[in-house]
């Protein structure tokens, strides 16, 4: 009986030890993100806002769990969709740049093009950066918690279980993170205008209205 | 006997994983340690829970059961009882059952498979094994009396 007990003593030991360092260890990228996903080659350019016949295109690569991202999303981008994009002037691109450095950054991705698959992409974004903090800062993977958001925005709950359960956007959010790093993406958000590389970390409404003025005008010279 | 000890032991390192992904699911661990398997894609899966509970929940209550019931079956006052080994092969067949279903999700219906669910599905089955093998060897009388020390025959 005694090596059976030992087994036992064996087996808590190693069991208990192991769930001891799993709840210690800082949580890393979440496990979609550890592993290489294949880019799709759907063609896929991004989810955009505004007129198809805007005189310039702000392209935007950000993530959804960058800080900086969402203070830009909810501080600037509403006032750049009034007097920008509203006016026929911008039409926005947003494209997923999933940062190594933050556990939920492709969850969060895939939960945003899910969305989008049910026509609810730019309600999913603007929500996902305005729960930011709730969701960003905690170990805890928040993929309920989204799916709770998804639910809110009038999604139909099995289609979206099956599109995150599948990750069916995967390789579409690599094959845009792939892009941004062949483009000289380094850090979020990273725009272009009109093709240009632009990255001001304090990029404001006003700059992006001098910008675009700018740039318009120059076209009527030509 | 010595079944029991064998039960006991599988369920107690069954009890561990699914300890370890119930853990996962409220959010106590970050990440799932998952290699080339998909867990996130299960975990997160509507499949996940079940009746508002998290499935791997019940796999920690029914490996604890597994686990209590062999330990209590490996003691001298029960060794003799053949109703922990009923119990125990009642369980394991339980256990079994709800992991082909849950298999089953995995491959048919959520299309990504979860290492440590293939690792407790190993295990429930194993135990299932060897509960069989321990019902039918009480049955023929052989072994179970001399392993626990009795040294008499079973009537």
């Amino acid at each position: 009986m005694k090596p059976f007990y030992a087994l036992l003593g064996v087996v808590v030991v190693v069991g208990g030890g192991w769930l001891v360092w799993a709840s210690r260890t800082t949580p890393a990228p979440a496990p979609a993100a550890s592993r290489p996903v294949p880019a799709a080659a759907d063609g896929f350019r991004g989810y955009t806002l505004g007129s198809e016949a805007a005189p310039v295109e702000v392209v935007e690569y950000a993530d959804f769990q960058c800080p900086h991202c969402g203070e830009f999303a909810v501080l600037q981008l509403p006032t750049i969709r009034e007097q920008l994009i509203a006016t026929g002037k911008v039409r926005w691109r947003l494209r997923d740049f999933p940062l190594g450095g933050f556990p939920w950054s492709r969850v969060s991705a895939l939960a945003a093009q899910c969305a989008g698959e049910q026509g609810k992409f730019w309600p999913m974004a603007d929500t996902l950066f305005l729960t930011q903090s709730e969701w960003g800062r905690s170990s805890r993977n928040p993929s309920g918690f989204f799916r709770d958001l998804a639910r809110g925005l009038g999604l139909d709950r099995d289609k979206y279980d099956a599109c995150v359960a599948s990750q069916r956007y995967a390789g579409r959010i690599e094959a845009s993170y792939q892009e941004g790093i062949a483009l000289g993406v380094q850090g979020t958000p990273t725009f272009f205008v009109n093709g240009r590389l632009k990255t001001d970390n304090n990029a404001s409404s006003d700059r992006f209205k001098q910008v675009v003025d700018s740039v318009i005008a120059a076209q009527h010279k030509r | 006997m010595r079944h029991r000890q064998a039960i006991a032991l599988l369920a107690l390192i069954g009890f561990f994983i699914a300890l370890y992904l119930w853990l996962y699911k409220i959010g106590a661990i970050g990440e799932l340690k998952c290699g080339t398997g998909a867990c996130e894609a299960v975990q997160t899966s509507r499949w996940a829970v079940w009746f508002g509970v998290p499935v791997a929940f019940y796999g920690v209550v029914g490996y604890a059961a597994l686990f209590l019931v062999a330990l209590v079956g490996v003691q001298p006052a029960f060794a003799m009882r053949r109703a922990p080994t009923l119990l125990l092969t009642a369980l394991a067949s339980g256990g079994l059952l709800f992991t082909l279903y849950l298999t089953y999700l995995e491959v048919f219906v959520i299309h990504a498979i979860c290492r440590w669910c293939v690792g407790s599905a190993v295990v429930i089955t194993v135990i299932w094994v060897v509960s069989m093998i321990g019902l039918k060897t009480w049955g023929e009388g052989s072994g179970e009396w001399f392993d626990a020390g009795v040294g008499s025959s079973p009537p």
